[in-house]
C-alpha cells in the first residue's frame, strides 16, 4: 500500500516539475504568452496534502497554481492549452496561468490576488456544512498572503463555524523579493492560529510523507465537523518568484542548504533505499510524464484560438 | 393586496425566497434577532432567525472581506447568499472580494463556475457624517460582471429582490435609507408605503419606469430622488412645465431605449442622483444618450447631482449638497430657458 503511494506520489511530483520546466523553456523560447510562476521546489507540499482527496472535496489556489492543480487532477494538456490562451484551455484562455483550475475535479479556478482566495474558502466550507456534505475545502496560501487582512477575516470565520477547512500556508521564507525577516515578528506563522483558536502545526514541506500525515490529521478532523486547521509548510522555492526573477536577493548558502533538500530527490532516495523501486522504474516514470507534457505542448501549439466574437461570453452566468 | 413599508417589503421577498429554496441564507453583522440582537442595522432581516433558524440567518463577526468572501466561495458551490452590509460606505472594506473575485470569477475560469449571490447595501445621506452617507452606485456600474439595482418602492423591493436572489451573478442592491420606514425614524424620511399583491412575481432586470408621463422634460431619478423630482414635477406642473419622470430601477442592466424614446418625445433630459456629479451614473447616461440620440436633443444635457465632496455632518450643510426638489425645479426651469 505504501508502496504504490509512494511511487504514485513520485510520478504526481516528477509530473509537475516536468510541466513547469516545459513552461519555463517555452518562455524562454519566446514560444508561450504571459508569465508564469513555478512552485519548483514546493512540489511536495501540492502531493503531501492532495494525495487521496475526493473530487468532491475542493481547493483553492494561488498566482501559484500548476503543483496544485496537477495534484488535483486537473489535466495537464487543458492546463497546457490555457498557458497558450487557446478556447480548449481549462479555462477558455480567458484565465491563463494564474487562474487555471477545473471545478469539476474540485480545483476552484485559482486567485492572482494574494489572500484572496482566504475568505472563499471559508465560504465554500460554510456551503459544505450547510449542505451537510463531509468534503472539505483545501486552501494553499503564502507566508506573504499570512499578512493580508483577508488571512485574519478568512480564518477567524473559520473557526468560529468550525468549518472543513485546511488552511495551508506554503511559507517559502519569500514574498516575492521580500525576506519574512522583514515581514515577520514570530518565527512560525502556525502560531498565528493560536489566536483563532484552531490547530496550528508547523510541518517540513519538502518531505511530502510528512506533510501527507499533517494533511490526514486536518482532515479527518475537517470531516469530522471538528473545524478548520492552519498547517505551515516549511519549504523553498528553487525557481524564481517569477519567470524572470534571477533571485538576487538570496544568499548562496541558504541556497545550498535548501536545493540540497529538494524534496523529489528526498522522495527519491527514500524509494530507492527501501527498495521500493529502481532506478530504471523511476526512469521509465520521467519518460512516461515528459511524454505526457510534450504531447500536451504539441496539442496546445496546433489548438485553435479562441474567437474574438466570443469576448463578451461569460462577462456574466450564460445558462446551466 | 397588503400595504407594505421598504423594510417589510425587502423583508418578506428574503423570506418568499428563503421558504422556496433551502439554498438561500443570510449572513450579515447584527442580521439575527436572536437574543435581542438588531435583526439587521435597519431591521429588515428582523423576525427571519425565528422562522429559519441561526444557520440561515447567520450573525458574522465585524469582517467585511469575510463577509463578502464567504458569499462569494459559498455561492460557487451551490448555495445563494444574500449578504448584509450596515452600511454602504463599509463596501469599500470589500471591494475586492467585490471587484476581483465576485464579478472576474465566471469570466476569468470560462465560464466555469458562476456566483449566485446577493449583496444590499444601504445608501443615502442622514446626518451621520461622511462615512454613513454615501451613495455608491456609480462606482460598481462600470464593474462588467456586477449587476446594480436600486429598488424605490415596495413593489418594486419585492419583484427586483426576488430577481436578484434568483439571479446567476453577483448583484449589488442599492436601498435608500430615508424610504426604509423601519423603527428608526431619519429626519427627512419619506417611507412610503406601497400596495403589494400576495400574488407571487418578480420583476426583471433592465426595465425602467415611466413613473410620470410628461412632454417637455424627461427626468431620470433614482431612490430618494425619484420622489424628489416626483415633487419637483407636481410643483412644475403648475407652472406649465411638464414633466416626464423615469425610475431606472436597475442601473446594471440599464434600459437605456425607455430613457431614449423619452428624449424623443421631451427634448430635454435631466439626470438626478445622489452620486456625486464627477462620474456619478448619471454621467454615462449623458454620455449614451449624446452618443445615440444627440439629434434629438434641444438643451444641453444637465446632471443635478450631490457636489463632489463626502458628506458633510452639519444638516444645514447635508441639505445643500443633496439635490432638494428646490434645486430641482430651479433646474428645470433653467433647462426649459435654454
Ligand atoms: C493583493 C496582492 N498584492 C500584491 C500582489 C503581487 N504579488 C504576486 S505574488 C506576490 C508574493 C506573494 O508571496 P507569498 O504569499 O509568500 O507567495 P509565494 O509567491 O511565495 O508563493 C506578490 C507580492 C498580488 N498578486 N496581490
Ligand atoms: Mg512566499
Amino acid at each position: 500500500m505504501e508502496a504504490k503511494m509512494l511511487l504514485e506520489m513520485y510520478e504526481q511530483m516528477d509530473l509537475i516539475r516536468t510541466y513547469e520546466e516545459t513552461l519555463y523553456y517555452l518562455f524562454l523560447e519566446g514560444i508561450m504568452p504571459g508569465s508564469i510562476h513555478q512552485s519548483h521546489g514546493q512540489e511536495a507540499c501540492a502531493v503531501g496534502m492532495l494525495y487521496g482527496l475526493r473530487k468532491t472535496d475542493y481547493m483553492a489556489s494561488t498566482h501559484r497554481p500548476a503543483g496544485h492543480d496537477i495534484a488535483k487532477g486537473v489535466s495537464v494538456k487543458d492546463m497546457m492549452c490555457e498557458m497558450f490562451g487557446k478556447e480548449d484551455g481549462c479555462c477558455k484562455g480567458r484565465g491563463g496561468a494564474m487562474h487555471t483550475g477545473d471545478i469539476t475535479v474540485g480545483a476552484i479556478p485559482a486567485n492572482a490576488i494574494v489572500g484572496g482566495n482566504i475568505p472563499i474558502s471559508t465560504g465554500i466550507g460554510l456551503s459544505l456544512k450547510m449542505q451537510k456534505r463531509d468534503d472539505v475545502v483545501v486552501c494553499f496560501f503564502g507566508d506573504g498572503a499570512s499578512n493580508e487582512g483577508a488571512f485574519h477575516e478568512g480564518l477567524n470565520g473559520a473557526a468560529i463555524w468550525k468549518l472543513p477547512v485546511i488552511f495551508v500556508c506554503e511559507n517559502n521564507l519569500y514574498g516575492a523579493s521580500t525576506s519574512i525577516k522583514n515581514t515577520l515578528n514570530i518565527e512560525d506563522i502556525a502560531l498565528r492560529a493560536d489566536s483563532y483558536g484552531m490547530p496550528g502545526e508547523v510541518v517540513d514541506g519538502n518531505d511530502v510523507l510528512a506533510v501527507y500525515a499533517a494533511a490526514q490529521r486536518a482532515i479527518t478532523r475537517a470531516r469530522k465537523g471538528e473545524g478548520p486547521t492552519l498547517l505551515e509548510l516549511k519549504t523553498y522555492r528553487i525557481a524564481g518568484h517569477s519567470r524572470s526573477d534571477g533571485c538576487a536577493y538570496r544568499d548562496d548558502v541558504e541556497e545550498a542548504e535548501w536545493f540540497a533538500r529538494d524534496p523529489i530527490e528526498l522522495l527519491k532516495n527514500k524509494i530507492l533505499k527501501e527498495k521500493i523501486a529502481d532506478e530504471q522504474i523511476l526512469a521509465d516514470i520521467h519518460e512516461k510524464n515528459e511524454q505526457i507534457v510534450n504531447e500536451a505542448v504539441d496539442y496546445a501549439i496546433e489548438a485553435k484560438e479562441p474567437s474574438v466574437d466570443d469576448v463578451l461570453l461569460n462577462v456574466y452566468w450564460e445558462g446551466d | 393586496m397588503a400595504q407594505l413599508t421598504m423594510v417589510q417589503a425587502l423583508n418578506k421577498a428574503i423570506a418568499d425566497e428563503m421558504e422556496r429554496d433551502s439554498s438561500v441564507f443570510c449572513l450579515g453583522e447584527d442580521i439575527s434577532d436572536k437574543d435581542g440582537g438588531f435583526g439587521g442595522a435597519f431591521a429588515v432581516t428582523r423576525g427571519l432567525y425565528e422562522k429559519f433558524g441561526e444557520e440561515r440567518v447567520l450573525n458574522t463577526p465585524i469582517s467585511e472581506i469575510l463577509i463578502s468572501g464567504a458569499a462569494i466561495g459559498a455561492a460557487m458551490v451551490g448555495s445563494r447568499p444574500i449578504a448584509d452590509l450596515q452600511y454602504g460606505d463599509f463596501i469599500f472594506c470589500m471591494m475586492d472580494q467585490l471587484c476581483n473575485q465576485a464579478a472576474k470569477m465566471c469570466y476569468m475560469s470560462g465560464g466555469q463556475v458562476k456566483v449566485p449571490m446577493v449583496l444590499r447595501a444601504p445608501v443615502g445621506a442622514t446626518q451621520r457624517g461622511a462615512q454613513h452617507a454615501q451613495s455608491l452606485e456609480g462606482f460598481f456600474t462600470r464593474v462588467p460582471g456586477l449587476k446594480v439595482i436600486c429598488p424605490a418602492t415596495p413593489y418594486d423591493a419585492v419583484g427586483l429582490l426576488k430577481t436578484a436572489i434568483r439571479d446567476d451573478n453577483p448583484v449589488i442592491v442599492f436601498e435608500h435609507k430615508k424610504l426604509y420606514g423601519g423603527k428608526r425614524v431619519e429626519a427627512g424620511a419619506i417611507a412610503p408605503v406601497g400596495e403589494v399583491p400576495d400574488k407571487e412575481y418578480t420583476i426583471d432586470f433592465g426595465k425602467a419606469e415611466i413613473k410620470r408621463e410628461g412632454t417637455d422634460i424627461t427626468i431620470v431619478a433614482n431612490l430618494l430622488m425619484m420622489y424628489r423630482a416626483m415633487e419637483a414635477a407636481s410643483h412644475l406642473e403648475k407652472e406649465g412645465i411638464s414633466c416626464e419622470v423615469i425610475d431606472p430601477r436597475t442601473l446594471v442592466p440599464f434600459d437605456f431605449d425607455t430613457v431614449i424614446k423619452s428624449v424623443k418625445k421631451t427634448g430635454r433630459l435631466m439626470i438626478v442622483h445622489e452620486d456625486t456629479y464627477s462620474n456619478g451614473w448619471g454621467a454615462e447616461i449623458s454620455a449614451y444618450v449624446a452618443e445615440h440620440a444627440i439629434y434629438y436633443l434641444d438643451a444641453p444635457i444637465v446632471r443635478v447631482t450631490t457636489y463632489d465632496t463626502p458628506i458633510p455632518f452639519s444638516p444645514v450643510l447635508e441639505d445643500y449638497v443633496i439635490p432638494s426638489t428646490e434645486r430641482i425645479i430651479e433646474s428645470v426651469r433653467q433647462l426649459m430657458d435654454s
